[in-house]
């Protein structure tokens, strides 16, 4: 049951879009494989796309938060794409503020915004 | 007659299993998918309170029909350790897991009704409930 999460590399950027629900082990097999492929690709950053997720609960948010520090501490910027208008309200409400967190409507837009980041 | 359907937690599989559980039946109740969002969020949460602090436990899910109002009750329970201040578990913030689970004033914050019995060396047994508007 556990399945990686594809991620690919086109020019500088990581990209991972996630498809299905996460649970707890994924999510961290998640982490470390991106830490690992930023590393072997030195990539300079990585769109997150999330736009299937219907729902992120506060471990899968910690999780997030955690790898874009994480990839940060490597020298990475990371964009996250897609939040569901539903995961917006929850997350806030469940009192979740993924702050300083670089985010765009969808991938297309978040492509844009990392390019400028990096270019600056 | 009330329908209930339960998830026993264990492993960390059993809380993907409740919340797919619950978002099953909050999609047969007629919720939206933002009501979606914020149940199956509560599960997860509650879920991972019981594998974290009791081991094991279980959820149990209800359709409500009361009255013409129709709803879904989460019922969070286990043999744990209980909860020594509820009062504290309720404030913001406050967390005995380092950050991890947002803790119960969110779950309440996403839910229309909340309560807590909790009975030291007992266990605690949390229901929340969404009525459908």
């Amino acid at each position: 049951m556990n399945m990686r999460i594809p991620i690919l590399k086109l020019n500088e950027i990581l990209i991972v879009s996630l498809q299905w629900e996460l649970d707890d082990q994924t999510a961290i097999q998640f982490q470390e494989d991106l830490l690992k492929k930023l590393h072997d690709t030195s990539a300079k950053g990585v769109v997150i796309d999330l736009t299937p997720i219907d729902f992120i609960d506060s471990f899968i948010a910690k999780v997030l938060g955690d790898v874009i520090s994480m990839s940060g501490l490597m020298g990475a910027k990371v964009v996250i794409t897609g939040i569901q208008p539903a995961v917006a309200i929850t997350l806030i409400e469940l009192g979740i503020r993924l702050e300083n967190v670089m985010t765009a409507l969808d991938l297309e837009n978040g492509m844009d915004k990392l390019q400028q980041e990096l270019e600056a | 007659m009330a329908y209930r359907s339960s998830v026993d937690i264990h492993t960390e599989w059993d809380i993907v299993a409740a919340r797919q559980l619950g978002r099953n039946e909050a999609k047969k109740v007629g919720f939206g998918t933002v009501d979606q969002a914020r149940i199956t969020t509560a599960i997860s949460e509650l879920a991972r309170n019981i594998y974290l602090y009791a081991g094991a436990g279980k959820i149990e899910i209800e359709r409500l029909n009361e009255d013409g109002l129709f709803g879904i009750a989460i019922i969070a329970s286990d043999e744990g350790p209980g909860i020594p201040d509820v009062r504290k578990v309720m404030e913001d913030g406050y967390s005995t897991s380092g950050g991890l689970g947002a803790g119960m004033p969110g779950v309440k914050r996403l839910m229309d009704d909340f309560r807590i019995d909790t009975e030291r060396g007992k266990g605690t047994k949390i229901t929340a409930i969404k009525w459908l508007r």
